[in-house]
């Protein structure tokens, strides 16, 4: 069932409102694109009401720690406490659904099929005037009851002796006329269940008043008897128990490996380079990405490739991709050039990292050789919404090969473009960028093979430290995955191969069978398996040194074997 | 402060004996050294302290006033026992070092369960985004990998090779710093931090917050210090400690829910978090019921 949870006022800019729905406490908050979220108002980490964060137009961040998190899919995109760590995938709000109607937010609790649409009034037409919404200490069923019994003189008319109403129930309301000497005003009262005793009225009134202030006040007055009345009543009935509501325990949802995709819009971005926007092929939400992400796109004839996803902060509606044809071809650059078309379906890989742009500097380098711009803009844009500095250095062969022209102009003079250098030109231009290694500033490089090859010469000559330059290609992080060992199941008499890059978690999923999860970061001890044998690699925070050095329990999301063997209790 | 500020919820009275049976600060001890009665609420339970002519403590049930309660007087608080006090009051060493200035630096309540207060001090990730400039500053934000252990002897809980950038680290501070953090553990209720001084290289100031638990799911704060430090009134020490908590006020109170919940799955640590993730597990193994969610 949909109800009004805001009008049009409460979702501007930059803002972020609160409100509860049966007791489930919502943030709401409109972001640039003009998208409004409703989500559950915890913070994942510590439960700080997400509703006194900071609301930048593009993502919602958390007062307490800053955690980010993206428009649409709710996904956390940034943990500034681990700068170097891409935030778990699993970890997103709970996301409601919203529909914008007759100036009001409207959202459901209930998921699946009931939830697809809200109540459209046809009472209401298009030109709906939003009279002021009232909070009431009463729950909604007494003030229904109320409401279908008002009286009210029409807004501009003399009189408010005998005016006519009539009043009929509409889902989530109340729809009623009034009349009286030729003067006729239409209004339907929505009503927001908050909790079990509490509510607000919505009252949106069929077109604009001639004086919309005293429209207001008529109303404002009116209203303010009701709320009256239906304190009264429920002030009389015995006190219910207010309880908190209580702490659900969110449980990893299953992250599609695989997801389809539409074309919605292809165009030549630059000579020979075609830019897609990718759809959620049923209309849903896409997963979350972070700046630097990739996706695999299985193409019809059976190719994988991968490309950067362009897009900056907030920009969830699509996944916004360039591709450059590549002459040796073997049906990959070829098949999207030439036959995809606007419409077509595609299958897509969730987006992934290879290494997460960390923000804990002051000062970013980007580098970007050709069509290596394409994770470049993603980070350029993240870092210069996070308010830090970023220089841009794009190496083209051509001013035609520019692609993506319009967020490097909207990026503005950090944006430094080489045009037409041939290897020696480049390298001068990269001594000149990498002359002083600065600990305040990290770099980082896309581009072809030897590009990056000669930057990793020059900066490695010019002093710079190993870890403050990233490189599409590098791996990073804190954990070592690299090793490779068999894992066996001793209840389920399975053996599991688990390799390099993968973890025991996935390994053990990858078989079908079923393991519990939650951080996926070795912090919660949810996933954890009794070892019967063999020796920890431990990589969590979470057991004690001393169960640690027991070696009797591993958590399966991070920690490895050390030996070539480990037998789990599973 | 006004008992009547309090409403009182026979909810919110103590039976869990991890709790009862402790020691828990009721006022600073200025507030009754002036020969004043003072009321308060402990564990849903209305008490009056004074000072008896010869100087101890005495505590009593305001419904009950023949009853009197095990009450001691120590860092700068009076403490009260409303069950069977099993063991004594935690140490602080440094309290008695002759040096050292002693602040009780103001009593604050606050609309949240003790160990949501004691998380949040044990917490450094928070220092940039909170105490913006002070404690903390972007883009320095990284909260690097420390050490957690439970004192077998003691059973306190400690965080060491802590360390974290700060712009102004204290009241002595004049530049921004490393600054290195001991976090110490010895009570459910009750966190006490050890730091840098910018003074002396050779020991650390202690800072500690010492929580009166009103009700499960609100308090009354208690921060404490002992610092080195000639230079600074006591004023001003206490506005810096009370502008710092000003900071973590409005955070602690629009926290859901307002007790801690032990499942590890609630809520998402991470890494950082390493502090709390032990003072949860510890907090169960102690069998505390009151301020949390057991899991």
């Amino acid at each position: 069932m949909w109800y009004p949870i805001a009008d049009h006022h409460d979702v501007i800019p930059r803002h972020t409102a609160r409100t509860s729905l049966h007791g489930q406490e919502l943030v709401v908050w409109r972001a640039d694109d003009g998208n409004v979220n409703v989500w559950e108002n915890r913070c994942l980490h510590r439960g700080v009401r997400l509703s006194i964060g900071v609301n930048d137009g593009a993502e919602l961040v958390c007062r307490y720690h800053a955690w980010r998190y993206a428009n649409r899919s709710g996904g956390c995109t940034y943990i500034p406490a681990h700068p170097r760590d891409a935030p778990a995938r699993t970890a997103a709000c709970s996301t409601f659904p919203v529909a914008e109607r007759h100036g009001l937010v409207w959202s459901t609790l209930a998921g699946g099929d009931d939830a697809s649409e809200p109540p459209s009034i046809e009472q209401l037409g298009n030109d709906a005037f939003v009279l002021r919404a009232r909070p009431v200490r009463a729950p909604a069923d007494v003030v229904l009851g109320l409401l279908e019994e008002l009286n009210w003189a029409p807004f501009g008319s003399d009189d408010t002796a005998d005016a006519a109403v009539e009043r009929t129930r509409v889902p989530g309301g109340v729809a009623a006329v009034a009349s009286e000497r030729g003067v006729e005003e239409r209004i339907i009262f929505f009503v927001q269940p908050v909790d079990s005793s509490r509510c607000v009225v919505r009252p949106v009134r069929s077109g604009e008043p001639t004086d919309s202030v005293a429209a207001l006040r008529h109303h404002a007055t009116i209203l303010a008897d009701v709320v009256e009345r239906a304190e009264r009543i429920q002030s009389a009935r015995p006190a219910a128990p207010t309880a908190e509501t209580p702490v659900a325990i969110p449980t990893a949802p299953p992250r599609p490996e695989r997801l389809r995709v539409r074309i919605e819009r292809k165009w030549a971005t630059a000579e020979k380079i075609a830019a897609f926007d990718l759809v959620e092929a049923d209309g849903g939400n896409l997963p979350t990405f972070l700046p630097g992400d990739h996706i695999d796109l299985h193409l019809p004839n059976g190719l994988i490739r991968q490309y950067s996803i362009t897009n900056g902060p907030g920009e969830t509606a699509h996944y916004r991709i360039g591709v450059k044809r590549d002459p040796a071809s073997t049906g990959g650059s070829a098949y999207l050039h030439d036959r995809a078309k606007t419409g077509d379906v595609l299958k897509i890989s969730a987006p992934r990292n290879r290494f997460a742009l960390r923000r804990n500097v002051p000062s970013t380098i980007l580098i970007a050789g050709g069509i290596g711009i394409t994770p470049i803009l993603a980070m350029a844009q993240a870092l210069d919404r996070a308010g830090l500095d970023v220089a841009v250095h794009s190496f083209v062969s051509s001013e035609g090969e520019v692609a993506f022209r319009d967020v490097l102009d909207r990026l503005g003079p950090v944006v430094h473009r080489y045009v037409g250098l041939d290897p020696d030109g480049t390298a001068g231009v990269l001594k000149h960028v990498l002359t002083s290694p600065d600990p305040g500033v990290q770099v980082a490089a896309c581009g072809p093979p030897p590009m990056l090859d000669a930057i990793q010469t020059i900066a490695d000559a010019a002093g710079w430290d190993e870890d403050a330059v990233s490189f599409e290609y590098f791996q990073t992080g804190d954990i070592d995955r690299s090793s490779s060992f068999t894992v066996e199941l001793a209840r389920s008499a399975r053996t599991v191969k688990v390799t390099a890059g993968t973890s025991v978690l996935d390994a053990i999923r990858a078989e079908g069978l079923d393991l519990d999860s939650s951080c996926e970061r070795g912090a919660c001890g949810t996933c954890a398996l009794p070892v019967l044998d063999g020796e920890v690699d431990h990589h969590d925070v979470f057991l004690s040194p001393a169960e640690r050095a027991a070696g009797a329990t591993i958590l399966t999301c991070v920690s490895r074997a050390a030996s070539n063997r480990l037998v789990l209790d599973l | 402060m006004s008992v009547a500020a309090w409403s009182l919820n026979t909810s919110d009275r103590c039976t869990n004996p991890a709790i009862l049976n402790r020691w828990h600060p009721v006022a600073p001890s200025h507030a009754v050294e002036a020969g004043e009665s003072h009321f308060t609420v402990l564990l849903g339970v209305e008490i009056v302290c004074r000072l008896n002519p010869a100087g101890e403590p005495e505590v009593r049930l305001r419904r009950d006033p023949a009853t009197c309660v095990p009450a001691i007087v120590d860092y700068g608080c009076v403490w009260v026992c409303l069950g069977e006090p099993t063991e004594a009051l935690f140490t602080i060493e440094e309290a008695g070092e002759p040096d050292r200035r002693i602040v009780h630096a103001g009593t604050i309540g606050v609309n949240v369960s003790a160990p949501r207060a004691v998380e949040n001090f044990l917490d450094m990730a928070h220092f940039p985004y909170v105490h913006t400039g002070i404690l903390g500053v972007e883009p320095y934000t990284d909260v690097n990998d420390y050490q957690v252990h439970v004192d077998p002897v003691t059973n306190d809980v400690w965080a060491t090779d802590c360390e974290f950038w700060q712009p102004m680290a204290a009241t002595t501070s004049t530049t921004g710093q490393m600054t290195d953090y001991l976090y110490r553990v010895p009570h459910p209720f009750n966190v006490i931090l050890y730091k840098t001084t910018p003074v002396d290289a050779q020991r650390m100031d202690v800072i500690a917050l010492f929580c009166q638990p009103v009700g499960p799911d609100r308090i009354i704060a208690h921060p404490f210090l002992c610092l080195l430090d000639d230079e600074n009134t006591t004023a001003s020490i206490r506005a810096f400690q009370l502008r710092i908590f000003a900071q973590d006020k409005p955070i602690l109170e629009n926290q859901l829910p307002k007790c801690l919940p032990l499942d590890p799955r609630a809520e998402r640590p991470i890494r950082a978090d390493r502090a709390a993730i032990t003072y949860r597990r510890w907090l169960s193994d102690l069998g505390v019921t009151y301020g949390v969610i057991p899991a």
